[in-house]
């Protein structure tokens, strides 16, 4: 085990995945110098071919990660921040996420597009989204947005060795966080939750930044006898639904906590999964916590009144188990 | 700075195997035409009719290592790269055993082993995936080439300037063609599109040839100079074909257009100018009889009647191959 901030996790992944196979090349704006620290170092130790600084033109950029995967290379295409993929969307949406289906199956795309995401740091609207909706839409991408620095170097490890195209983003407000990781060739599996806390009466599912608030509303809620289960699906897509599932057939009741969007968000297609699959273990209505829509402000004040945070999720579960509180309360 | 030897002239058997090449994609395009006006094909044909001369006389260096990208309008240079017929055929009728599986259609005939990555719907579509080709080949460092095929349209799009920048700065193996064919879709290029095309690849310093894109001869000598300079390591070039397509932007188009957008005193011009006209003289001046061009008629034509036949009578498409192609079923 060693101790590692997310950053640096990424930045052993990235590492570790280029000495194994030198087939892995890395570019994007300014990975030689990383302005994040993730891409650090990498220029140094695998040279100019494989680690290589671009011109500021996302959208040649994420055509040409298809281009030069489709000829063998597994290709990391770093766009700094989540917004940035918009401007290169065009080669995502149309081909990364088609051109297998659409060549029968004759292309394969190991591309892992990474950025940082997130809001609560006052970076104002155009570099604060959480752009993972827009990307599970999309069928053939996998989705990845990890939360500890054990899953985050796991993950990213899983991506670059994989075969599918994958939008790895790091949740910009955890980069200082913290997390043991285990030795070794830590890969951690797609399409398969973590449990961070377990409990009986509540289950929070909770995205990438999001477990942090998750776990202290969790402490919070456990204290007026409430235990509440907080998962982090890790990955998007694919999605751990019989996971999800599991929780809430044990606990009865859901929230689920995203910094997306509300309108099909994430959460909005875990409340979906739920209701198709397990309605009748429901005793409450599905609770999402999200970011209303609108374009995250820029004021500190103006950006906390929109984005999650504990409160709002101890608010949506006191809205949801309020027998389960009396009950509780009357028995301390 | 480049210079096309003018004097340059393929051998006899050369320019046979391009008059072939040519005339077999004007007659299973042809045979597309009227497949589609009997309704016997789901989706639209774009045809290449008028613009033989521009993918063959390049295609004609090319070799399967080498990649090349296209356009919607991308029969002809799947053919022109030694793209198999019945396959492509196939394809378009929506067949299991089309080369693709039925998964692309018309705009999306692609055949990786060939090198052929793909006709692309998008348009400009191509430009990031063969400077990534491109990059990739540079890696490879193996003299491999990537031909980006672009019609005028594409030349407006944002990407046609971020892909000579990288491509000039990085020093990629990559032409691009522009076969300027004088319509964007429906609207004549003059009104879209501000000063010449040649020059916005000038400003980059590298090689431009605007060549007569209905004489196979000259693309030939301008893509012969352009692919070795590729090849070679000294960077991409800008090669315009003026050409024209003697059918409508989609065959479809009959069905659905109000009025003409083109005169027929234009469409007149231009068959007079017949690529297989031109290809034809050339043939006769190299001192090839009539009886050896016949010859040649004669088995383009029984290939085109027997490969789509053989494409009509495949198995439908199966459902079942559109999740199986969704993803690499092989991931890490």
């Amino acid at each position: 085990m060693v101790k590692r901030r997310l950053i640096p996790a990424i930045n052993d992944a990235l590492f570790e995945e280029m000495e194994r196979d030198d087939k892995v090349v890395l570019l994007g704006e300014d990975v030689e110098i990383s302005m994040f620290g993730d891409t650090k170092g990498l220029r140094e130790r695998f040279g100019p071919d494989r680690v290589r600084n671009t011109p500021i033109s996302e959208a040649i950029l994420t055509g040409m990660a298809v281009g030069a995967a489709s000829r063998g290379y597994r290709v990391i295409l770093h766009m700094m921040f989540g917004n940035f993929m918009y401007t290169g969307f065009d080669a995502i949406a149309n081909q990364l996420a088609k051109l297998r289906l659409m060549t029968g199956g004759q292309m394969a795309f190991p591309v892992t597009i990474m950025a940082g995401f997130g809001g609560g740091r006052s970076i104002a609207a155009q570099h604060s989204d959480a752009p993972y909706p827009l990307f599970m839409n999309l069928g053939g991408l996998q989705v990845v947005v990890p939360s500890s620095p054990a899953d985050a170097k796991g993950l990213l490890k899983t991506s670059i060795r994989g075969n599918n195209p994958t939008i790895f983003l790091e949740p910009g407000g955890r980069g200082g966080a913290m997390g043991e990781i285990p030795d070794g060739d830590h890969l951690v599996p797609m399409g398969q939750a973590r449990t961070f806390r377990e409990g009986t009466d509540l289950t929070i599912v909770a995205i990438g930044a999001m477990v942090k608030p998750a776990l202290k509303a969790a402490k919070q809620l456990a204290k007026q006898g409430v235990e509440a289960e907080v998962i982090d699906p890790l990955t998007l897509v694919p999605l751990d639904e019989a996971g999800v599932i599991r929780s809430v057939r044990k606990t009865g009741r859901l929230i689920v906590v995203d910094e997306a969007r509300d309108m099909c968000s994430a959460a909005s297609h875990i409340a979906a999964v739920v209701a198709d699959q397990a309605f009748d273990a429901l005793q409450a209505p599905v609770k999402r916590v999200t970011v209303p829509n609108v374009a995250l402000p820029y004021a500190p004040n103006l950006e906390q009144s929109v984005f999650p945070d504990a409160d709002d999720i101890v608010a949506a579960a006191h809205a949801i188990c309020p027998t389960e509180f009396a009950k509780k309360d009357q028995s301390l | 700075m480049s210079l096309v030897n003018e004097q340059a002239v393929p051998d006899p058997t050369t320019l046979m195997q391009m008059y072939e090449r040519m005339l077999l994609i004007r007659k299973s395009e042809e045979k597309l035409g009227e497949l589609f006006a009997a309704g016997e094909l789901p989706g639209g044909v774009h045809l290449y009719i008028g613009q033989e001369a521009s993918g063959v006389g390049v295609c004609t260096h090319l070799n399967d290592s080498d990649a090349i990208t296209s356009t919607h309008r991308g029969h002809g240079h799947y053919l022109a790269k030694g793209g198999e017929l019945r396959a492509m055929i196939a394809e378009i009728y929506g067949k299991a055993d089309g080369v693709c599986g039925g998964m692309g259609g018309s705009m999306h005939v692609a055949d990786v082993s060939k090198g052929i990555l793909g006709a692309n719907g998008i348009v400009g579509g191509g430009f990031g995936i063969a400077a990534g080709a491109a990059w990739a080949a540079r890696l490879d460092n193996e003299g491999a080439v990537a031909v980006c095929f672009i019609g005028d349209g594409a030349a407006n799009q944002g990407t046609f300037m971020e892909a000579l920048n990288i491509a000039t700065l990085w020093k990629l193996p990559l032409v691009i063609v522009c076969e300027n064919n004088g319509w964007s879709e429906y609207s004549a290029t003059e009104t879209v599109t501000a000063g010449e095309l040649g020059d916005r690849a000038r400003a980059f310093k590298i090689p431009v040839y605007d060549v007569d894109g209905n004489d196979v001869v000259a693309v030939w000598r301008a893509a012969g100079t352009a692919i070795s300079r590729a090849r070679s390591g000294d960077g991409p070039s800008f090669i315009e074909t003026r050409t024209y397509r003697l059918r409508g932007h989609t065959e479809a188009e009959v069905h659905f257009l109000s009025e003409d957008y083109r005169t027929e005193a234009e469409i007149a011009k231009w068959s007079k100018r017949d690529p297989l006209d031109f290809a034809r003289q050339q043939l006769r001046d190299a001192g090839v009889t009539d009886d050896t061009i016949a010859a040649a008629e004669d088995r383009v034509a029984e290939q085109v009647t027997r490969d789509a036949e053989a494409a009509a009578t495949g198995d439908a498409a199966d459902p079942g191959d559109v999740a199986r192609h969704m993803f690499h079923q092989e991931n890490c």
